[in-house]
């Protein structure tokens, strides 16, 4: 009897440690933050009086930056899966035995330090870069024409920079398909088109949706492409929250902004997977 | 015309991949590059110098020195923390399975933003000071998930049934762990720490927020970013991202080696990499 008492304890004993430390350092900070966005008055002196004007304030004083932050991730994910669909398709289905290498090229790039990417990025689309140069020969940019500081540019940047989480799930949906499948469709006579259409994308879709929100999120919240690629005509949501916090330190103000980009991006996440209706998200259905 | 539409795909999938590799050679090129001025952007001319001096920089050392400590202290809390809750989910029906997973997706599905302002808002309202120790709550609490990922994504195609050979032939339940379990799961704990580390040598915008006056080496590319990045920067870049990359390569050889032991599912296999490398684009 305490035998299969002391059984039934083990899991909480095991995930214990790790648990507590996600409340402590991730779930409670939260409710720390929405504290600190109800307070009022000046640094060094926040009282907390319930003040829900923050909320107001930092959506009228940063609207543009809001609707901004949406279509420039939005964009950027969209591109992002024109990228990655047929080249996880290509490797998945056309790879052969270099598909390995293959996806170890696709990773790679992704293995050095965020800022230098970025940085390098900033190099390349330079205003006396090659690509600028190129551009201008081709007259699709004007003689004094940049891409630096512009969304063209910031876009670009975060298109890029989140790319292994759309291109690796999207890769794990395709190699689980089975050929037979498509074969069958085949035989059914269906065309190529058709079968991709009707068998190959509805079984790659959990891929499509993991991949989508996993490039969403986290460019909805970047603050970096922005800040190097962009000027502050090209501010997200993202540079607000982090000037307003180690620079301006307004802090109520930057935890009401933090809190509403938050439910902002929960709510954008909800509608997004009703809509796409997807329960095979974050893998728990098929785990065991 | 039926080649192109045969072979179209193949074409794209190239220009993508070397989309994908272009700000690679530019750091590896300009890594080379002898500037004029403080800042590395146009190529003026080839030089060794950098290569020569790459530790010639005291503070760029210093910022190196502070990533390494804080990701080696890091990893070893995440990884702990992380497989044991692996091993809870995995092994163990029990009250509470559903909210422990969600506990675990939902920093994942947070923008980095957010987990650093909430952070640094806990530290300001009890006045805490910001350094090693903020960074280090900050990176184990970050890391945790991405561990649990990985592991448990290994322990789901896991043979119980050495284990259960083990019992028979007299183990006990803690001798069959360290002799059998362990060594099976070794390769994704691995995988998993070097993920961990991956994750808190390159963050930046979590760091940004809990540093205080601790720079490690991201932190220091973004304080000198505005002034001009020393051309010994791209040199450490890209000797980090070699290291990386021979890190990465053991593991998945060793990977295969264990799975070639132990006769797992080769479905798996896809699934610690894809994290391992998701994970690190997180930045």
């Amino acid at each position: 009897m305490r035998d299969t008492v002391r059984n039934r304890l083990v899991p909480y004993f095991l995930m214990g440690p790790g648990l507590i430390w996600l409340i402590l350092f991730f779930v409670i900070p939260l409710g720390y933050m929405g504290e600190l966005s109800l307070r009022s008055g000046t640094l060094g002196n926040f009282v907390f009086d319930w003040n829900f004007g923050n909320y107001t304030d930092s959506l009228s004083r940063f609207d543009s930056q809001f609707l901004r932050t949406f279509i420039y991730a939005g964009t950027a994910t969209l591109l992002a899966l024109l990228i990655s669909y047929p080249l996880a398709y290509a490797i998945a289905f056309r790879g052969g035995r270099w598909k390995n290498a293959l996806l170890l090229a696709v990773v790679v790039p992704f293995f050095t330090t965020y800022l230098i990417r970025t940085i390098a990025w900033q190099t390349i689309l330079g205003d006396s870069g090659f690509v600028v140069d190129t551009l201008k020969t081709l007259s699709l940019l004007g003689d004094d024409g940049r891409l630096l500081a512009t969304p063209t540019a910031v876009i670009a940047g975060l298109t890029y920079n989140f790319l292994p989480f759309m291109i690796l799930p999207i890769y794990a949906s395709l190699e689980r398909i089975d050929v037979r499948l498509i074969e069958a469709a085949k035989d059914l006579y269906s065309s190529s088109r058709q079968a991709f259409w009707r068998v190959t994308f509805p079984i790659s879709a959990p891929g499509v949706v993991a991949g989508t929100l996993l490039t969403f999120i986290p460019a909805a919240g970047d603050y970096v492409n922005a800040f190097y690629l962009g000027s502050t005509n090209q501010a997200m949501i993202g540079n607000r929250i982090q000037a307003l916090y180690l620079s301006e330190r307004d802090y109520p103000t930057a935890a009401a902004l933090s809190f509403t980009m938050m439910v902002a991006i929960l709510i954008a996440v909800f509608i997004y997977i009703r809509f796409a209706g997807s329960e095979a998200l974050m893998g728990e259905e098929d785990e065991r | 015309m039926k080649w192109l539409r045969h072979n179209g795909i193949l074409i794209y999938a190239g220009l993508a991949i070397a989309y994908m590799l272009a700000p690679l050679f530019v750091i590896a090129v300009f890594s080379f590059n002898d500037p004029a001025g403080k800042f590395n952007f146009t190529w003026e001319g080839f030089t060794l110098l950098h290569w020569e001096n790459v530790f010639s920089i005291p503070d760029l050392n210093e910022a190196m020195t502070n990533s390494l400590q804080l990701a080696a202290v890091s990893t070893v809390l995440a990884t702990i923390l992380g497989t044991l809750i692996a091993l809870a989910l995995v092994r163990y029906e029990f009250f509470g399975r559903r909210p422990a997973n969600f506990l675990i997706v939902i920093p994942m599905a947070t923008p980095e933003v957010v987990i650093g302002a909430a952070l640094l808002s806990m530290f300001l309202i009890y006045g805490i000071d910001l350094g090693f120790t903020t960074l280090l709550i900050a990176h184990v609490m970050f890391s945790i998930s991405f561990v649990v990922v990985v592991v448990r994504s290994r322990l789901i195609g896991f043979d119980r049934s050495l284990e259960e050979a083990a019992r028979d032939l007299g183990a006990g339940p803690f001798e069959t762990f360290r002799l059998v379990t362990l060594p099976l799961i070794a390769p994704a704990i691995i995988s998993a720490a070097l993920l961990a580390f991956a994750l808190s040598i390159d963050d930046f915008v979590i760091s940004n927020f809990n540093a205080g006056d601790y720079v490690t080496f991201p932190l220091f590319i973004f304080g000198a970013s505005q002034r001009g990045i020393p051309v010994e920067v791209y040199s450490m870049a890209t000797i980090l991202f070699l290291i990386t990359l021979a890190a990465m390569a053991l593991t998945v050889w060793q990977q295969r080696r264990a799975e070639r032991m132990a006769a797992v599912q080769p479905e798996e296999d896809v699934a610690a990499p894809t994290a391992l490398a998701a994970g690190n684009a997180r930045g």
